[in-house]
């Protein structure tokens, strides 16, 4: 009779690991993928393919150089290196886009001690440095279908330029200029609907986050269906505000999380310098996400206080 | 009526066996029956070897006021009174029974007289019957409580565990006995309100309940949603009539007591026949088992043995369970006898046994989410890395029941039960030394003062 084996309980798992649900998000990001390749064409894909190998690669060597082990097969840095790709414009330089990647991974990932240590989202400060560092190139749009630079939705609104602005339509399936995976929002709550129906994320964060943005700009008066379509919204609401290592994991601690995204980003579209605010505020918020875990603990189900 | 219930995980129901009415297994050769198959002070040997026995006859008495007594479960000859390790990691007097095969009943065993609540609970005592849902806590200290604080009684027919379902098929063929049981609490403990909570996986269950139930207003029936851990006790009250044990607590403090309905059927054959609990009812199932079923098998036999009487295994068991994958128990050897609270054996292929890689937690949250008790297993886990004790007082990880949500759901596949386990021992030794310490500082100080 061979030994058995002993272990504590339970004998089961759910099917779920972190690699399945890295790739669920993956899986979620395709349609986007597909839409930035229709709109802006296969330049989309180069951007993309750039970003998911240099992120890979600096996870793998930065794991390799200080002997930590070997997580690229968590599909981690896949999801990273894409959701960097959808946030930038389709004709940024290559080399921007690596330096991006790079950092994202190694300045926000690993150096604070890789998956789950970091404490903001990779991809969105990454896209925050390179906003910074390279602003012209990060801030070039092409306009859909043509070689043309235009600007987007939101700076057209910030400059008053109301009559040169898309359809609520052309809205809805993406075909205006901004960064590759922002424009179209049909392929954005296509993948949402996803990562709900496969339980990667709740509808908390998503539904505060819009929520809070659209019930705001109404009141300012601005066009709130507009607003909700415009920019990266939907992406990082889906996307971005759900990360699970920089942003609350309690139903209440998402929904004040959202609403402080939504609060932001509304925040800086209207008064703010940049046309844009959804990055910023989901930055912010990340630094505010160990403050509101502390707020919204659960309450352990007939504890006595000490 | 509350407004929420307490959450879980969905666990696959995996339930094969329910349609497998439990059937007597050849007597095995021999028996081995631990002094320890409850909680509380061990039973005292009272057999030598040599000594004939009969099934019924007493071989290990109660010491102490929470303690159980235990029965010879096959006739034949004493053969060693020896020590014998425990899964728990104790060691315990065993004896162990050459069985003659004939089965013969030992003579003096008259059916109990029961007439009041005093001789009804010297009867449960007697019957040797604890806790038969795992636990295996003396029914009887339960129920010996002062029958005005208990305002409602449970029996638990929930078994939300998977695989499992020896309850089922004592609700299914012994519900004239649970019946019976029921109306002994009411009739000698003057229990008001009975209620038997069945998961809603049991059709056919529930509908035999509630045909039974009709016409009385005492006992009600109530099918709860097959959510993991349903059946676990602070989980089960809160759910049913909506009441939160304290911490430190018991049921009773919340005027609750809960009894598994297997414990309650052995009790009123007990009272019926006068045959104390001998034998149990086993499901034996899992992925290297050749025909899975429900078997009656006396208590002591090897578990080698009971396999052995379901076709034996259809590949190598790479882990064998003492009841179900949730909370079960790994035992080391085949060897090992089935106990009082044995409701299930499971032994798993190679592929059911791996003990899968842990990676780093991804804060996903979902240890958080699914715990019944509103425990945070991540934060423990930290915690306990840190070797901060306060943090676990704080964090209440006296609470946990591990029941195993936080480990099921977990992505990163952390061993947040085994963490838990050892985080409590680390939280009990921190809170023996502050009182210690507390202790010795007023010692000091009456010390000083006498001096002044």
């Amino acid at each position: 009779m061979n030994k058995l084996l002993v272990s504590v309980s339970p004998h089961i798992r759910q099917g779920d690991t972190t690699a399945t649900i890295m790739r669920d998000v993956l899986i979620a990001l395709v349609p986007a993928l597909v839409a930035s390749v229709i709109f802006f064409g296969a330049r989309a894909l180069l951007v993309a393919a750039v970003t998911i190998a240099v992120c890979v690669l600096s996870e793998w060597g930065f794991e390799k150089i200080t002997g930590r082990e070997n997580t690229i097969y968590d599909l981690s840095a896949a999801v990273t290196g894409l959701l960097l790709a959808l946030n930038l414009p389709v004709d940024i330089p290559i080399w921007q886009a690596i330096f991006g990647s790079a950092a994202a991974i190694i300045m926000v990932k690993q150096l604070f001690g890789g998956i789950g240590k970091n404490f903001a989202n990779p991809a969105i400060t990454a896209r925050v440095i390179m906003l910074i560092a390279f602003a012209g190139p990060m801030t070039t749009w092409r306009a859909v279908g043509d070689a043309v630079s235009s600007a987007t939705p939101l700076a057209l609104i910030k400059a008053g330029d109301i009559s040169s602005l898309p359809s609520l339509m052309q809205m809805f399936i993406g075909q205006r200029s901004g960064s590759l995976g922002e424009t179209s929002a049909l392929a954005l709550l296509l993948g949402g609907a996803y990562l709900l129906y496969r339980k990667v994320i709740t509808w908390h964060t998503p539904v505060a986050f819009i929520g809070t943005v659209f019930v705001f700009t109404a009141l300012l008066g601005e066009q709130p269906v507009y607003q909700i379509m415009s920019g990266g919204l939907i992406l990082g609401a889906f996307f971005m505000a759900t990360d699970y290592s920089t942003t609350p994991s309690t139903p209440l601690g998402q929904i004040i999380f959202g609403i402080g995204c939504g609060l932001i980003t509304v925040l800086i579209r209207v008064w703010g310098n940049y046309p844009e605010g959804v990055s910023f505020s989901i930055l912010l918020m990340n630094i505010l996400t160990p403050y509101i875990s502390k707020l919204t603990k659960r309450k352990p189900i007939g504890g006595v206080k000490a | 009526m509350q407004l929420s219930k307490l959450r879980g995980v969905r666990v696959p129901h995996r339930k094969n066996t329910a349609d497998s009415a439990a059937k007597r297994l050849k007597t095995p050769s021999a028996v081995t029956i631990p002094m320890v198959m409850h909680i509380g002070a061990p039973a005292k040997p009272v057999v030598s070897p040599g000594d004939n026995v009969k099934v019924g006859q007493l071989i290990g008495e109660a010491s102490g006021a929470v303690s159980s007594p235990v029965y010879a479960s096959v006739s034949g000859t004493v053969k060693r009174v020896e020590p014998f390790l425990l899964s728990s990691g104790q060691f315990s007097q065993a004896v162990v029974i050459e069985s003659d095969g004939k089965q013969e009943l030992f003579e003096e065993l008259p059916p109990p007289e029961v007439s009041d609540r005093q001789s009804f609970l010297d009867a449960v005592r007697k019957s040797g019957v604890v806790g038969l849902g795992g636990a295996g806590f003396p029914t009887a200290v339960k129920l010996d409580v002062d029958p005005n604080r208990i305002e409602a009684i449970i029996i638990n027919g929930a078994e939300c565990e998977p695989y499992i379902t020896s309850d089922t098929r004592t609700m299914l063929d012994e519900s004239d006995k649970i019946w019976a049981g029921i109306e002994m609490l009411q009739k000698y403990l003057g229990v008001k309100r009975v209620i038997v909570a069945i998961e809603d996986n049991k059709k056919s269950c529930i509908e035999k309940f509630e045909n039974l139930a009709k016409g009385t207003s005492s006992v009600e029936v109530m099918a709860l949603p097959s959510m993991y851990p349903q059946g676990g006790e602070k989980v089960l009250i809160y759910n049913t009539v909506g009441r939160i044990v304290p911490e430190g607590g018991l049921p009773i403090d919340v005027g609750v007591i809960v009894l598994n309905c297997t414990t309650l059927a052995c009790i009123a054959r007990y009272i019926a026949s006068g045959v104390p609990l001998v034998e149990k009812c086993v499901t034996v199932d899992g992925s290297a088992v050749k025909e899975p079923k429900n078997v009656i098998v006396p208590i002591g036999t090897p578990l080698k043995e009971v396999f052995e009487g379901c076709g034996g295994f259809k590949s190598e068991p790479k882990k064998v369970i003492y009841g179900g994958p949730m909370m079960g128990i790994a035992v080391p050897d085949l060897d090992a006898p089935v106990l009082k609270n044995t409701n299930a054996l499971l032994a798993l292929d190679e592929k059911d046994a791996v003990i899968p890689k842990t990676t780093a937690c991804i804060k996903c949250g979902r240890c958080v989410n699914s715990c019944p008790l509103g425990l945070m297993p991540a934060s423990i886990e930290t915690a306990f890395e840190l070797k901060k004790p306060e943090q676990l007082e704080e964090l209440k990880v006296n609470l946990c029941m591990e029941c195993g949500c936080c480990s099921f759901v977990c992505p990163a596949r952390r061993p947040l039960v085994q963490v838990n386990k050892l985080a409590k021992t680390m939280l009990r030794n921190y809170q023996q030394a502050k009182k210690a310490e507390e202790e010795k500082n007023k010692a000091k100080a009456e010390k000083g003062a006498a001096k002044i």
